[in-house]
């Protein structure tokens, strides 16, 4: 079979001097129409909705065009202070996920392999339980602190947790949804060097153990690191659900709330916040690539098929975290 | 380790792995604790609450009460609702997005390739409430394309099943582009010449080969479409209101008092009944990704 084709790459099929050669020339049109059909298909129902939502912001019918949809964002009511709880609560997300994951994931490798299962059943299970049921969990509990415990001490952490300026209760729940994804982009950072080959090394030259995390790992996992990072600011950045319900306010809870009365605002914030998800991921495949197959692992190991074909190493695969956890 | 620095090599293997040992495991503890406390209270309560019945003055007592119940009516409805729109856009979403990525990988241009790539990982991510106001924008009753086609004297209602249905493939359908890229660069142009030089047609080649070589990778994108779309609640929040029944909405409605008070129980059944559902998807996913991935080195 290799003899038909030495390189082995997918895109030369149809130049391929096979014995079928009339039947491939005879179909090759038809296989172009079919694709371009496709293709043209498919940008027409991905692009209209970005071109209508864009003539939506800057035109009324009847008035003519204006762009102060765009213009009027940064002193819409409310519009900074959301942004910037939205901000600290990625911050404060990324900042707690990766202190959890990392000292674990390193330790399953160096010293625990037993509970290398363990913590990827833990990492993995939030998978299965949807935000909303994860939200409905929570409000019971959180239900339980005037119920039960307003004579304990504990009562006063209840409170603590549910500050209206800065609900560390989100960062909790945020930090749950990204593990899965958190877990996948280090674990495939950690598969791409050889964590224990390097601890030794460092141990012979006299390094400690901390000093070995700090100086030797954490930079060899610098991309994973990076690409963790933006996959929990996206996802803390578009998330609704458990913010909704649990009646804070953070940026897409804000989006909601001004789409009645500013209905044109509220679509341009939305494809704003499109295009910054864009620059995010842009900035996600520079890294990823600057550091050659370790960082595409990552990458395309923290995508959901996990399916780190040579092929997708370059490209920003972007590891949906949305679909499961923003909405 | 801090005193003993340099280790003799031949000593170490045995001194390092029993002084390791009770302290490496010192390095999950921070995680594991974190979930126990923030996951796994927060699920047991939502369990526990789902499996008792509480009235005011008396005892809590165990009860299948409150699952019998979303089982039954209108929360039975939403449970239907929620799996047919889930199980229609995966399908549909795993169709087009299996014929779109064969048309990228077929096609010569690495210009496209890149560039259907960037925009699958960009619109895969583009969840939620934005994308529910670019289609309000777009497609709702003042939409443009709407205004611009007349679309509404045609029937069209962006706030229904179907409405939903062509909001959810936005984001479903980019997701198995980038699901499917990988499987399809992995089935081997010498399988199809090979295929070709036995006789096969096109259509031979693919009922015999290449569909059961995709097969894991088809299925598995379909489990994960149907679970994204399962778990999604902001669009529908967002768009629809309470006008399709789903079950996320009627976990909310139940959450925030909407409907009836002393209804968080039931929520919580609900939820697991989510979590059920959720969890069998899972347990059809994981295997096949492991399956697939096989296959396609």
């Amino acid at each position: 079979m290799a003899a038909l084709t030495p390189t082995a790459t997918a895109a030369p099929r149809d130049d391929t001097p096979s014995d079928g050669g009339g039947t491939v020339r005879a179909r090759r049109p038809r296989r172009r129409i079919w694709r371009g059909v496709v293709l043209a298909l498919a940008g027409v129902y991905f692009v209209v909705p970005l071109l209508a939502s864009f003539v939506f912001t800057v035109h009324t019918p009847g008035q003519g065009v204006s762009f102060d949809a765009y213009t009027g964002i940064l002193s819409a009511d409310g519009f900074t202070q959301s942004l910037f709880l939205s901000l600290g609560l990625a911050a404060a997300t990324i900042a707690l996920v990766l202190l959890l994951t990392v000292p674990a994931l390193i330790a399953v490798r160096l010293g625990a392999p037993r509970l290398r299962s363990v913590v990827e059943v833990v990492c993995m299970l939030p998978l299965v339980v949807p935000p909303i049921a994860l939200v409905s969990g929570i409000t019971t509990v959180l239900r339980w602190g005037p119920d039960h415990l307003s004579t304990t001490p504990l009562y006063q952490t209840f409170i603590a947790v549910q500050d209206e300026s800065f609900p560390l209760v989100l960062v909790f729940a945020y930090t749950v949804l990204a593990l899965p994804f958190v877990y996948r982009s280090l674990d495939a950072g950690l598969s791409a060097i050889n964590v224990t080959t390097l601890v030794e090394a460092a141990r012979n030259c006299g390094a400690r153990v901390p000093y070995t995390v700090l100086r030797v790992i954490l930079p060899n996992l610098r991309s994973a690191l990076a690409s963790a990072s933006f996959l929990t600011l996206a996802l803390v950045l578009g998330e609704y659900t458990i913010a909704a319900l649990l009646g804070f306010r953070p940026f897409a809870v804000w989006i909601v709330s001004i789409s009645g009365s500013e209905a044109q605002t509220s679509v341009a914030v939305s494809l704003l916040s499109l295009l910054i998800t864009w620059l995010l991921l842009l900035v996600l495949s520079r890294v990823g690539s600057r550091s050659g197959a370790g960082a595409g692992a990552a990458a395309a190991g923290s995508a959901p098929a996990g399916g780190s074909a040579p092929g997708t190493s370059s490209s920003p695969t972007a590891p949906s975290a949305s679909s499961a956890a923003k909405e | 380790m801090p005193t003993q620095t340099l280790p003799a090599p031949g000593a170490a293997d045995g001194t390092r792995r029993r002084r390791r040992a009770p302290r490496a495991w010192l390095g999950t503890l921070p995680l594991l604790v974190f979930a126990g406390l923030c996951f796994g209270l927060p699920v047991g309560a939502l369990l526990y609450g789902a499996v008792t019945h509480k009235e005011p003055g008396r005892a809590t007592s165990l009860t299948g009460e409150n699952i019998t119940t979303t089982l039954q009516g209108p929360y039975l409805n939403s449970l239907a609702g929620s799996v047919e729109l889930s199980a229609l856009t995966a399908l549909v979403g795993t169709v087009l997005g299996m014929l779109i990525a064969q048309a990228v990988v077929t096609s010569r241009g690495g210009a496209l390739r890149e560039s259907v790539l960037t925009a699958s990982g960009v619109l895969a991510n583009f969840g939620g409430i934005p994308l529910a106001f670019a289609f309000v924008a777009t497609l709702g009753i003042s939409g443009v394309v709407t205004q611009l086609v007349h679309l509404d004297s045609l029937g069209w209602n962006l706030y229904s099943f179907t409405g939903l249905s062509v909001i959810y493939l936005y984001f479903l359908v980019p997701l198995m582009v980038l699901i499917s890229v990988p499987a399809l660069d992995g089935l081997r142009p010498q399988w199809r010449e090979a295929a070709q030089n036995a006789g096969a047609t096109d259509g031979q080649f693919w009922r015999h080969v290449g569909l059961p070589v995709l097969a894991p990778t088809l299925l598995g994108g379909f489990v994960l479409l149907f679970g994204s779309a399962f778990a999604a609640y902001a669009t529908a929040a967002a768009l629809v209101g309470g006008s399709v029944p789903l079950v996320t909405l009627k976990i909310a409605d139940a959450l925030s008092g909407n409907v009836q008070v002393g209804q968080e129980n039931v929520a919580l059944a609900l939820s697991l009944d989510m979590i059920v559902i959720a969890g069998l998807v899972m347990a059809v996913y994981l295997p096949l990704q492991r399956r697939s991935t096989r296959w396609l080195h």
